[in-house]
């Protein structure tokens, strides 16, 4: 597998095109229908090794039942299609939270002159501590510890630890890309707001966030898709979520087709948005060459 | 310019629009501004003059309250500006500035560049904001252009939409910091022809400029400033026809060698 890893990545690219396929083309404007050939031939040469390997494993043949039956598979799909209702959930709450979270903390980070330090502390420290601790931890602490506490009229039901730690370890993230943002527009142009009697407040909301938001909402869709595949993890504090039903249904059957199944679910949801991300990225791309004179 | 001349009442027409004071500047190391005096009294037109990193733009920076300073005083109409306690963002009102890069904003439409800092900060209904913006893009033959967002625009119309929306806070002082540098040569004229009406209106305009036909024209004095100093001011007549200083003379032959005057 090892020695197949250079062309895969190489034909990979190539035959999905979005990310390296219209920059190259774009190049080369005249070898771009040889490269499209040659996208296509690799792609069909690695696809049919791999295949090839893959059936011809010694173990297929139980793999094949244990991993793709179709039996299982249609009698599963109901319920683990429905139990990704949860994670739209804990997605749909989550990102709204995190996008006003990592606004207000991206905001505190950029606010200069002394007498914002402790703001700015703050939000540093809250970045790099939710970078540091794996996800995981964070869910768990706050979903088992919490309710531990036994504080009166807090929820025991997991789903608000759920949606809180994601929000707390995402926002962390987030904030970063909207800070990448914020320095990203020129200095000139809160000059031009500032020279126009606008506060700092006003040109930080109307001149400089309205330019920067616009600027990451790529990168901030990268992010989203990663919220996206870790509702998964809020499993482990017992929120019955796709990953958790697929569990169940394994254990029931002994069989792992419920997880492909699951695969399957995540990959038809994630690969729209990821194509939506290219298609904004170069649209983004081809605004700033014609802007550059 | 009509609100500015029919304030003019006797006191008003005497005090300078802008006095600097002993003003000095560094960058680190560098000392851009090693004590500047300079006046301007109302409608009078400067143009300050000189090689680059003499430090014409930093001084216009320093007068807008864009650069703190690190000794001296600025006057504007009478308050001095750098007194502690002053409010910076109604000083920066009343002080125009206009960027050799434009600076607009292109997230907004051209009436929106316009229109913002009358809506935000002199709190204008949005309606009265429109209508005095579009007299004044009407003026400057920008009506049509108003729907735009800046990208749409040629340079040329892009710094004529900078000065409408500097024009819009009703200035007492414009400040023009090398309006026509970034433009194609065949678009200076459309923003110096801009500059020119302005200062038959009567607009007060400190303006640091590399066309020195231009400055010879419109202004009503000239600064040379050499290495952060005013090495010698005069009526433009006596400073291109006869610069006192050897660095003036220096100066203005290899502008005129370069076929600029």
């Amino acid at each position: 597998m090892s020695h197949l890893g250079g062309p895969l990545d190489t034909s990979g690219m190539l035959a999905v095109g979005p990310p390296g396929g219209p920059l190259r083309a774009r190049g080369r404007p005249r070898t771009a229908v040889r490269s499209t050939l040659v996208a296509v031939v690799s792609t069909v040469v690695v696809f049919g090794i791999l295949v090839w390997i893959t059936v011809n494993a010694p173990g297929w043949a139980e793999v094949q039942v244990s991993f793709f039956n179709a039996t299982v598979f249609t009698n599963a799909f109901p319920d683990i299609v429905a139990a990704f209702s949860l994670n739209i959930q804990l997605f749909a709450i989550a990102e709204v939270l995190i996008l006003v979270l990592a606004l207000a903390l991206a905001v505190f980070r950029s606010l200069p002159g002394p007498v914002f330090f402790p703001l700015r502390f703050l939000a540093t420290i809250y970045a790099d501590i939710f970078r540091a601790v794996p996800g995981v931890l964070v869910i768990y602490i706050l979903g088992f510890g919490i309710p531990g506490l036994g504080l009166p009229g807090i929820p025991t039901d997991p789903f608000p630890y759920a949606v809180i730690a994601l929000t707390l370890i995402y926002s962390a993230y987030v904030s970063e890309v909207y800070r990448a943002g914020i320095e990203s527009v020129h200095p000139s142009q809160e000059a031009a707001a500032r020279s126009l009697g606008l506060s700092r407040l006003q040109a930080l909301r109307y001149v400089i966030l309205p330019q920067a938001v616009r600027r990451v909402i790529p990168p901030l869709l990268n992010d989203f898709i990663g919220l996206q595949k870790d509702t998964v993890l809020v499993s482990y504090i017992g929120v019955v979520e796709i990953f958790r039903q697929s569990q169940i249904t394994q254990q029931a059957k002994f069989n792992y087709t419920p997880y492909m199944a699951t695969a399957l679910v995540f990959i038809a949801v994630t690969i729209p948005l990821a194509r939506l991300t290219d298609i904004l990225v170069s649209r983004d791309r081809r605004r700033a060459a014609a802007s550059a004179r | 310019m009509g609100g500015e001349g029919s304030r003019g009442a006797a006191p008003a027409a005497t005090t300078p629009a802008l006095v600097v004071e002993g003003v000095h500047k560094s960058f680190g190391q560098l000392e851009v501004l090693a004590g500047i005096d300079l006046t301007v009294a109302q409608h009078e037109v400067v143009c300050l003059i000189g090689a680059s990193g003499s430090g014409k733009s930093t001084l216009l920076r320093c007068v807008n309250l864009l650069e703190p300073l690190d000794a001296g005083r600025i006057v504007v109409a009478g308050e001095d500006i750098c007194a502690p306690g002053v409010d910076v963002n109604r000083v920066r009102r009343r002080i125009g500035i206009v960027f050799q890069a434009f600076n607009l904003f292109p997230h907004m439409s051209v009436l929106d560049n316009v229109t913002l800092a009358p809506r935000k900060v002199l709190h204008l209904a949005p309606a009265e904001a429109t209508t005095r913006a579009l007299a004044l893009l009407e003026r400057f033959g920008l009506a049509d252009k108003q729907r735009e967002f800046p990208d749409r625009l040629s340079g040329g119309q892009q710094q004529r939409v900078a000065i409408v929306r500097a024009l819009a806070m009703e200035p007492g002082l414009l400040l023009l910091d090398e309006v026509t540098s970034a433009l194609d040569p065949e678009l200076v004229a459309e923003v110096l022809a801009v500059i020119r009406e302005l200062a038959r209106g009567g607009m007060t305009m400190l303006i640091a400029t590399h066309e020195m036909g231009f400055a010879r024209d419109i202004a009503n004095r000239v600064c040379f400033l050499d290495a952060g100093r005013i090495l010698e001011d005069g009526p433009p007549e006596q400073m291109f026809r006869a610069p006192r200083a050897e660095r003036t003379q220096r100066f203005l032959q290899r502008v005129m060698e370069a076929g600029r005057l």
